[in-house]
């Protein structure tokens, strides 16, 4: 790439001419370079490839609509920004073939028609004329030291003058060809890799991206791709312990299209190693390949592991994630909005969707995850704190009601134990991208949910309540009193149960005059804390603890953090409690199936490119000459030199070559030169 | 710089550098290939075949760079005996760390790192203070500064690498796997390139400039030790579990190390400049480097990065074709690479085709050191991708 080489013929300044010489020059090529990079910079910014609802719920729809049609998710895949490294390959290219002949003279031949006056012109230059030497002793002096430091030359005879080319480091030019011949390969070898063969599919009609959810069974012949239909693709498939599949999903855009495989894969066993401090140190896959043509009824036993992929007839197989293959789980659901303090057994799979009643109306159930170990910081641990904790097995589900609305939910399945006491812990949000919020069930001494969801089912059941209070009348009140007070008490708790202790401000904010609302707020709270104390207690009766004497330190913790629970219950949105009793761990392995028939081409492209870049750096192009003349006895020498590399270098190596060359000549040190010029730059 | 023309002379009537060798380059040749293959025989257990051939890799490399640049000599022998020294006051016993004197307050790898840093901050100073008087004596004082400190840093990381196998032999890695380990790894290269240059160009007046950018990683470094605790070892993640991560991750770091110096001399060119076009004769016109040396310190360290980044993103996308199912993902951290990579070839361009000299250049590596960084530690603190394990 360089401006001053090619120059046009003169006059003729065709339309191919004029276009080659832009593609070719400079400055296209380093505003493409610059285009490149700061197109580049889109994609880190916004995470591609992400589910399209992701993206409306970041952007609201117009925003989202204007970055589809900029391709923003998928920007590298886009036609805009392809186009963008073609021309740049293109620009590249154009350059190759307009240096590589210059650049091959420069390789192969001398250049010994020089003029005395252009070496003068030269910033490296040195002249002397010595009396009494012959041109040949000099010449033999010249082509001594070239020998010396590996010069090559040429010597011609122009009659009255003889000049010397020499060249060292001409393979400094094979590094421009090398490097620039690379950037073109690779650019050719990653396009071949790129989604280019789906484009062209799905362009000329043969192929249609599925966006429904679908089965793979159920995926109609136009979105399959048979084997061997594209040379690159990449794909995964998420395959539980025990199965087997011979296709991988290719996600495109917002869809997918299925890719058969000549093959099926079978997952015989995932397993998951960790260190002493619970950070995963291995993903393991056992598998079996199943190959009735080249395997016969013999499958291949293989293991796949982070880093050591297996590579098979072509398709690399590489382990990339993990999940839950239908782990069985065993669970209870307590309710929480109804008096009845018995939960109800259930049974399902991850994976599976269980129709369930609710107060208003039938939800779905969606069995998400199951997760075995939960290594998380330690809740009090400060920032760069290291304490982990594993919080042991839990699962994720998610409650949909009829509208589509869904909450998700997230349940530990041991108590946790946080500053000092037991808690069952279940984390709840309305919306994906939200923060969990959670709720912290205090457990009792059988580290069960029980006791505070037997304190929950009591205030909601209206007749025991009653029954309660009618059986222990506040004393020295007359019957009115009672029958008001507690008629009060039972709405308060209602309120309380049904909208939280809001509920009571908002209600005291509704009836009393403001002057009183203070007041007459902190006599409603008092009511209700002591109610829910009364019942608390009873509930302790039942357990068959002695109460007479006042309640102990732990069971007045216990109280004040199921008042707490009781308070986030009317945000937590589920009819019940989900408690996992027991499970059955199946696993599965994300694995990653990749063609890559381009990987030959960008390998060979790196090889270029490593192998340019160390001899365009590191060897320097070194030209010198020397014209010798006789001049009535007397030898007059001018040497030049140039070099397009470390300048500063050369200048000490030209300025040493002139000192040696007189030496040699004069057999001394000091100069009789009348004009030696030792670059300046060097000081 | 200061180039005799004796010495010019010599240089074409000497014999070629094979005629050249001598005893000493025996020696040092064989005393480290013995070296070598005595640590390998300590640790063959440990080793797969690819680790192997990296060793071979780096026992010939050491050889070549010795012969190279002599310094590279004294420096290797001192880290390797203290390093020495430090596994066989060790044992097999971790704890010894807390409880062995030389252990304790100077061998082991904490302890060293702390020496390091220190010694980096003193030797800044120092430069500076050498460029201003212009003192012989106290320029030494501050090279020897910058030795001694990479000494140390060195000897930190091969005493850090056993100790990770003391820890637990699954543990045991080579200490460049996260941001603690490589900003040391990032000193130490920036270090030993200036010192290069230092040598080669027989000047001292652009240390300041080069161990500002070390200081300021030394900065970080103790933050992150002693606010953020990030100085404990840990276990590899398996997805680096992988013996590209031995080759890769040292070849991006010369890269990173030599942008940073080419942008501190472009700090210091254009810092020269302005005082040169203000006052002439003032004294920071006189006492800065001059921009010629500048201007070629700052190409040389552009190129050898953009060399040693070609290698590293080369060999990170063979590693992804091993690791993550291909070797261009377009993952933030790769993309970045190609991002700074870009911005180099384009500085290189102008540079070597356009002869573009000066001030815009100089601008541009300052600024190039600002996506560099970005690279290496912007992508890991702001996006999300593939290399979160370097995150902050």
């Amino acid at each position: 790439m360089n401006d001053t080489a090619a120059s046009p013929p003169s006059g003729r300044h065709t339309l191919s001419w004029v276009v080659l010489e832009f593609l070719g020059s400079m400055n296209l090529a380093i505003t493409l370079l610059v285009i490149v990079a700061v197109a580049s910079v889109i994609g880190t910014v916004l995470q591609q490839n992400q589910p399209y609802p992701d993206y409306i719920l970041k952007f609201g729809p117009f925003w989202f609509d204007t970055f589809l049609q900029l391709g923003l998710y998928d920007v590298y895949g886009t036609g805009w920004f392809i186009s963008i490294l073609a021309f740049l390959i293109l620009s590249t290219s154009v350059c190759i073939y307009r240096q590589a002949p210059i650049l091959w003279r420069e390789m192969t031949r001398f250049r010994t028609q020089v003029r005395l006056d252009s070496l003068r012109g030269f910033h490296q230059r040195a002249e002397w004329q010595w009396l009494n030497q012959r041109p040949d002793a000099a010449l033999q002096a010249v082509t001594d030291l070239l020998q010396k430091r590996g010069y090559r030359w040429q010597v011609a005879d122009h009659g009255d003058h003889q000049v010397v080319a020499a060249v060292k480091g001409r393979f400094n030019r094979l590094g421009y060809l090398l490097t620039h011949t690379a950037i073109v390969v690779i650019g050719i070898g990653g396009l071949l890799d790129g989604n280019l063969w789906l484009k062209i599919k799905e362009w000329r009609g043969e192929l249609r991206i599925e966006t429904r959810d679908l089965a793979a069974r159920d995926l109609p012949p136009e979105s399959r791709l048979a084997p061997g239909t594209i040379p690159a693709f990449r794909g995964n498939v998420m395959l539980p312990e025990g199965s087997s599949a011979n296709f991988i999903f290719l996600r495109v855009r917002d869809g997918f299209v299925l890719q058969e495989l000549p093959f099926a894969i079978e997952l015989k066993d995932f397993q998951v190693a960790y260190y002493d401090t619970g950070q995963p140190k291995s993903f393991v896959s056992e598998v079996l390949i199943h190959d009735q043509e080249h395997l016969g009824d013999q499958p291949l036993a293989a293991t796949i592991r982070v880093n050591h992929p297996l590579v098979y007839s072509g398709y690399a197989i590489y382990q990339s994630d993990f999940g839950d293959g239908g782990s069985k789980l065993d669970l209870q659901a307590w309710p929480l909005a109804a008096p009845r303090p018995e939960p109800v057994a259930a049974k399902g799979e991850v994976g599976e969707a269980l129709k369930v009643g609710g107060s208003s109306g039938a939800l779905t159930l969606e069995l998400d995850s199951f997760r075995l170990f939960n290594l998380l910081p330690e809740p009090d641990a400060q920032p760069g704190d290291r304490r982990f904790r594993n919080f042991g097995p839990s699962f994720g589900f998610k409650l949909r009601d009829a509208t589509g609305e869904a909450r998700e939910y997230f349940n530990y399945m041991a108590p946790v134990q946080m500053e000092g006491r037991w808690f069952h812990i279940s984390g709840m949000r309305a919306q994906p991208g939200d923060p969990f919020i959670y709720l912290h069930i205090p457990a009792d001494a059988k580290s069960s949910p029980e006791r505070f969801l037997r304190f929950n089912a009591r205030l909601r059941d209206t007749d025991w309540l009653r029954q309660r209070f009618e059986h222990a009348p506040v004393p020295g009140e007359n019957a009115d009193f009672q029958r008001d007070f507690n008629r009060v008490r039972l709405n308060l708790l209602e309120l309380v149960t049904q909208g939280g202790f809001n509920a009571v401000a908002e209600r005291a904010k509704a009836v009393v005059p403001a002057d009183r609302l203070q007041e007459a707020t902190t006599l409603y709270l008092n009511i209700v804390r002591d109610t829910l104390a009364e019942v608390f207690v009873e509930i302790l009766r039942e357990e068959g603890l002695a109460v007479e004497q006042g309640i102990g330190e732990q069971e007045e913790a216990f109280f004040n953090d199921a008042v707490s629970a009781l308070a986030v219950l009317p945000t937590y949105g589920a009819p019940f409690y989900l408690q996992l009793a027991g499970f059955q761990q199946v696993e599965a392995s994300g694995l990653q199936i990749t063609r890559s028939s381009g990987a030959v081409v960008v390998y060979i492209g790196f090889a270029l490119l490593t192998l340019g870049v160390f001899v365009m750096f590191y060897t320097s192009y070194r030209r010198l000459w020397i014209w010798l003349a006789d001049e009535d006895g007397a030898t007059r020498l001018a040497l030049a030199g140039v070099a397009n590399r470390r300048q500063i270098e050369f200048a000490d190596e030209f300025a040493g070559l002139a000192a040696a060359l007189e030496r040699r000549v004069t057999g001394r040190a000091s100069s009789e030169s009348i004009n030696q010029e030792v670059s300046e730059s060097c000081r | 710089m200061s180039v005799t023309r004796e010495a010019m002379l010599e240089s074409w009537e000497q014999p070629s550098w094979v005629e050249q060798l001598n005893a000493w380059d025996g020696v040092w040749a064989l005393l480290v290939v013995v070296g070598s293959v005595y640590a390998w025989w300590l640790y063959r257990s440990y080793m797969d075949g690819y680790e192997v051939a990296i060793q071979i890799g780096s026992t010939l490399a050491l050889i070549v760079w010795g012969q190279y640049w002599k310094p590279a000599r004294l420096f290797t022998l001192a880290a390797a005996v203290l390093a020495v020294l430090a596994l066989w006051r060790y044992g097999a016993d971790y704890e010894l760390r807390k409880t062995s004197f030389w252990l304790k307050y100077f061998l082991e790898s904490q302890a060293a790192f702390m020496w390091m840093s220190a010694l980096y901050v003193l030797a800044t100073p120092t430069y500076f203070a050498a460029m201003f008087t212009r003192s012989e004596f106290v320029g030494k004082t501050a090279t020897a500064l910058t030795w001694c400190a990479t000494v140390m840093g060195l000897t930190g990381l091969l005493v850090r690498w056993r100790e990770s196998y003391l820890l637990g032999a699954d543990i045991g890695h080579i200490p460049v796997s996260n941001l603690y380990e490589v900003f040391i790894l990032f000193a130490l290269i920036t270090a030993l390139l200036y010192l290069f240059y230092e040598d080669r160009h027989r000047t001292r007046s652009m240390g300041g400039f080069a161990l500002l950018a070390i200081s300021g990683a030394v900065g970080f470094l103790l933050w992150y030790t002693f606010d953020r605790e990030a100085h404990h070892i840990q276990p590899l993640i398996p997805a680096l579990q992988s013996y590209w991560m031995k080759i890769h991750v040292p070849a991006n770091f010369i890269g990173y190390g030599a942008f940073a110096l080419a942008a501190m001399m472009g700090t210091a060119y254009l810092l020269r400049a302005g005082a040169e076009s203000r006052r002439p004769d003032g004294l920071l016109a006189r006492v800065l480097p001059p921009l010629d040396l500048l201007d070629d310190v700052m190409y040389k360290a552009i190129a050898l990065g953009f060399a040693a980044f070609t290698i590293a993103t080369i060999l990170g996308a063979l590693w992804a074709a091993e690791a993550w199912g291909g070797y261009w993902s377009w993952d933030p951290k790769e993309t970045w690479a190609l991002i700074v990579w870009l911005n180099y070839a384009a500085w290189l361009h102008l540079r070597m085709t356009k002869g573009w000299r000066g001030a815009p250049m100089a601008w541009w590596a300052v600024i190039g050191l600002f996506v560099t960084l970005f690279a290496f530690l912007g992508v890991n603190m702001f996006l999300s991708g593939l290399h979160s394990y370097g995150s902050l």
